[in-house]
């Protein structure tokens, strides 16, 4: 498996004074589902469109299992993409929609046949060669698109945000669909979407991206476990960040005085200098614990119930603790509002749970 | 406002009358055996037709309409698609200036761009005829032919034309293979009525066609003369219905595949 | 060689857009703009025969074109039909565009398809028309002499001033008509539901509501109609006569038999500066109007 498959080297796109995308170098794996994740405007859908070729970089090159695409055109390119809002030719049908990329590759009538009929067998739409785009579903439209892109067996798959069209219940087939059809066919996937959720559970690996930069490259479950900046930590997920400062190091851990709350000693993953005030300390609401007694945790904290709100497989309760004036967010599992009994309970915080970043 | 307003609709009806009815006094009396166009009727015929068929310069004329109107048609069609894409598809410096600038033919008094191009062509030496016509209807026509086809190609997809790239297709191909069949019938909308407008245009061949007459030169020549008016009238109709043929078959064409009813509007401004 | 290639392609939007652009603009620049100073410079030359021009500038020109009580009354005149038919293309075709755009609910395309044909249909035909009508032995002196109203072939009827109004009126009107429906088409709906609702009367709501925002349309339709009328030739030489008679007649007279293409080229500079002038004027007014209104 070749470990740089896309070599993304010192890219930066300037439209006029706006950096859409800001220096950025990663790789990206063959064979990987990966996702470019960020708020609209953080530069994701630009650099797509970069690796796919309907934008020049300002400066930097992109290389694709060895060659330097920089400057070929989008058709000279081992990519292929499906577009955002699908971008389905309105004037031929389904089948001659497949068909228009396969006519510069040099294929007998057969061989175009069949990759055809694979492609339609692939992604279930055997039987609606001869519809038009106004007759299909949003979801037989994004099979469409991916089956036009798909049989060109592209070296990379690139995907601009193509589930934000669909409802919420297909979003979700879609997703798994998706993710199992990739693992099936092996091409590497460059997946754009601001929906973190999205990102999470289909992606083998996320880069976040802010203001033209990668803010975080890494597996899902590291991007929730160990954010490594405050943005990171607040847009994946939620979170509740505390003021702090650190004191003293003690191995791969630190002494922080919290806000309020007194001094702990937590892990220190980013290796964050001693006696920095500009530090925040970030608690995830379901690493709490809500209870109606005291509880024997690192730390456990008198509360008030001010507001929840009820999502069905949990509960989210906001809390003010004695003595700070600030909203705690926490969800349960096992609680729900008839619980507490004048709204006061208890919130207790694992040491472990709380990842001390740094502010910018 | 769901309740009626009858006066308001008798008084649109007077107007359209207003509109439409001396028009149609070509086309009666063009049937009227008598060369003077009054009531009552004399009676019926088919003269005035039939005279249309021996006149040579008549011949000449339309022959010399028909070729300046493709030519004019063609080349200003091209030319206004490729600004009007500039115009749907871009935002860019000098926007409102440029879409003026292109627009300006369409506003100043026609006999002004005559003269100024005439001036221009005779102090080159080059002989009056249908050349310098075919240049300046090429410029009267390319406003109306981009109002035309941006009303066509405003809200087009141009993803599809990337969609196109991402596909192997190179510019060219994109263009054959999905610019060109979707824009088709803006295409072809602009093209018939930018012949029309070149088929009718009267100032411009006033003065600059010289001895070569088009259509309207060759009616304007004949309506001097009381006797030959009745056959101006057979050719007036004739005319009228073949605009009017082009003219709905254009507005079609140009809703083809376009259901929202503000875009039937030929002119946006 | 990839930085070349880089160069091409990542050419900016003003970039692709004025390559587009190129073919329109270079047309315009090379068939209009240049012409028209050639005209310019052309109107500070002078006429010394028929068929030669002394080329040392002057402003002799216009000196020339005010001294002549005739050009200045009929640029004046010009100024004034243009103006009167103006006026009584909107008057008389904004309720038709209100009704269409307001209370037409059934078969708009078939109205839509009335309200543009005659805009498309020959101009010199449609002129033409009124001859037929307004001549001495025409279709409404004959009709008023039949049915004994008259006895005498009413003769004002052609070659005046009124006849010209009339025909220009018709022949412009549909140019008034498309720009007019569009503006009214546009406003939504529920503004003018909304200002019911505010309680203001039918006839507030048309005054504050409706007529400002189809302003756009009122001043599209002043200048598509003002400007080209103001140069208008074939109405005045068909229908006008002597007393109809425009200053493009004049401007023409000056190109063809009088062969004067100096003071031919300063009227028609005049005539430019006149329409340029007041169509700024009007629009600014009436813009300031609007602002006062609402």
């Amino acid at each position: 498996m070749n470990e740089n498959f896309i070599q993304i080297n010192g890219i930066s796109k300037h439209f006029g004074n706006v950096k859409a995308v800001d220096d950025v170098s990663f790789s990206i794996k063959e064979g990987e589902f990966f996702s470019l994740l960020g708020p609209s405007g953080c530069g994701k859908t630009t650099l797509l469109r970069l690796l796919a070729g309907f934008e020049y970089p300002t400066n930097g090159n992109l290389l694709i299992d060895g060659s330097d695409i920089t400057a070929l055109p989008p058709d000279k390119r081992p990519t292929n993409m499906v577009f955002q809002n699908y971008a389905i030719f309105p004037h031929i049908n389904v089948e001659q929609n497949i068909k228009f990329g396969l006519r510069k590759l040099g294929l007998t009538d057969d061989e175009i046949k069949k990759r055809v009929d694979d492609v339609l067998a692939l992604v279930k739409l055997e039987g609606y060669e001869e519809r038009f785009s106004g007759q299909l579903s949003g979801g037989q439209r994004q099979r469409v698109a991916l089956a036009r892109a798909l049989v060109r067996q592209p070296k990379v798959l690139l995907l601009d945000e193509p589930l934000g069209a669909l409802d919420k219940k297909l979003r979700d087939e879609m997703q798994l669909e998706l993710r199992t059809l990739q693992k099936e066919i092996g091409i590497t996937f460059v997946f754009v979407t601001h929906d973190q959720q999205e990102a999470i559970s289909m992606s083998d690996r996320v880069a976040v991206m802010s203001e033209g930069k990668i803010q975080q490259l890494s597996a899902p479950n590291e991007l929730y476990k160990n954010p490594e900046n405050i943005f990171v930590s607040d847009f994946i997920g939620e979170t509740n960040f505390l003021k702090a400062s650190t004191r003293s190091k003690d191995g791969d851990h630190i002494n922080v005085a919290i806000e309020d709350l007194g001094d702990f000693k937590v892990k220190n993953n980013l290796n964050i200098p001693e006696n920095s005030s500009d530090v925040v300390c970030s608690v995830r609401p379901e690493s709490m614990m809500i209870s109606r007694d005291k509880s024997d945790w690192d730390i456990c904290l008198e509360a008030k119930i001010n507001q929840t709100s009820y999502l069905g497989e949990m509960t989210r309760f906001y809390v003010e603790v004695s003595g700070i004036n600030k909203v705690i967010t926490v969800s349960s599992q096992h609680f729900d509002n008839q619980s507490f009994e004048n709204n006061t309970c208890f919130i207790s915080i694992s040491l472990e749970d709380i990842s001390l970043l740094q502010k910018k | 406002m769901n309740e009626k307003n009858n006066s308001l609709l008798v008084y649109t009806l007077i107007y359209f009358g207003f509109l439409y009815i001396p028009v149609l006094f070509l086309p009666i009396f063009s049937f009227n055996d008598a060369n003077y166009m009054s009531f009552p009727l004399a009676g019926f015929t088919t003269d005035h037709y039939e005279e249309m068929w021996s006149k040579r310069n008549l011949h000449k004329a339309l022959w010399a309409s028909v070729k300046v109107g493709v030519v004019a048609s063609v080349v200003s069609t091209a030319i206004a698609l490729l600004a009007a894409k500039a115009f749907v598809r871009y935002k860019f410096r000098g926007q409102n200036v440029s879409y003026g600038a292109i627009m300006m033919p369409f506003l100043i008094p026609e006999i002004i761009l005559a003269v100024s191009i005439l001036i221009i062509w005779i102090n080159l030496g080059f002989p009056l005829g249908l050349v310098p016509v075919t240049i300046g209807h090429i410029l009267f026509c390319t406003p109306f032919a981009m109002l035309i086809l941006i009303a066509r190609i405003e809200g087009f997809d141009f993803s599809l034309e990337e969609a196109s790239r991402d596909l192997g297709e190179n510019a060219w191909g994109t263009f054959y293979r999905v610019s060109l069949p979707l824009y088709l019938p803006g295409i072809i909308a602009a093209l018939l009525l930018s012949f029309i407008i070149s088929f009718d245009e009267f100032i411009l061949a006033f003065f600059l066609s010289g001895s070569d007459a088009t259509l309207p030169m060759y009616m304007w020549n004949q309506m001097r003369f009381v006797k030959k008016l009745p056959h101006v009238l057979a050719l007036g109709a004739v005319i009228i219905v073949f605009t009017t043929f082009i003219v709905l078959l254009a507005f079609w064409l140009r809703n083809v595949g376009q259901g929202k009813e503000k875009q039937d509007i030929a002119i946006k401004l | 060689m990839f930085q070349a290639w880089r160069n091409l392609y990542s050419k900016s939007d003003n970039a692709k857009a004025y390559s587009l652009l190129s073919p329109a603009l270079f047309l315009i620049i090379l068939v209009m703009l240049i012409p028209m100073a050639l005209m310019l410079s052309f109107s500070s030359f002078t006429q010394v025969s028929m068929m030669e021009i002394d080329f040392t500038p002057t402003f002799q020109r216009y000196i020339d074109f005010f001294e002549k009580s005739l050009l200045v009354s009929l640029l004046i005149k010009s100024v004034k039909i243009s103006f009167i038919v103006t006026l009584i293309t909107l008057l008389t075709a904004y309720p038709v565009c209100y009704y269409i755009a307001f209370y037409v609910k059934k078969n708009k395309m078939l109205w839509l398809v009335l309200l543009t044909l005659p805009f498309w249909t020959s101009y010199l035909l449609r002129v033409f028309s009124w001859k037929i009508i307004l001549g001495t032995k025409g279709v409404f002196n004959s009709t008023l002499l039949g049915a004994g109203i008259i006895s005498e072939p009413l003769t004002f009827l052609m070659y005046s001033e009124e006849a010209v109004i009339i025909t220009l009126t018709h022949a412009w009107a549909a140019f008034a008509l498309l720009p007019l429906y569009v503006s009214l088409e546009k406003i939504d709906f529920s503004y003018i539901e909304a200002a019911r609702d505010l309680g203001l009367s039918k006839f507030e709501v048309f005054w504050k509501v409706t007529f400002p925002l189809s302003l756009p349309g009122v001043i599209g339709a002043i200048l598509i109609i003002f400007i080209p009328t103001v140069g208008d030739y074939v109405t005045p030489a068909l229908i006008g006569g002597t007393e109809g008679r425009m200053l493009s007649n004049m401007i023409q007279a000056y190109f063809g038999k009088i062969n004067n293409i100096p003071l031919g080229a300063a009227s028609a500079t005049i005539m430019l500066t006149t329409v340029i002038l007041i169509t700024a004027i009007v629009s600014y007014t009436t813009k300031r109007l609007t602002q006062r209104l609402s």
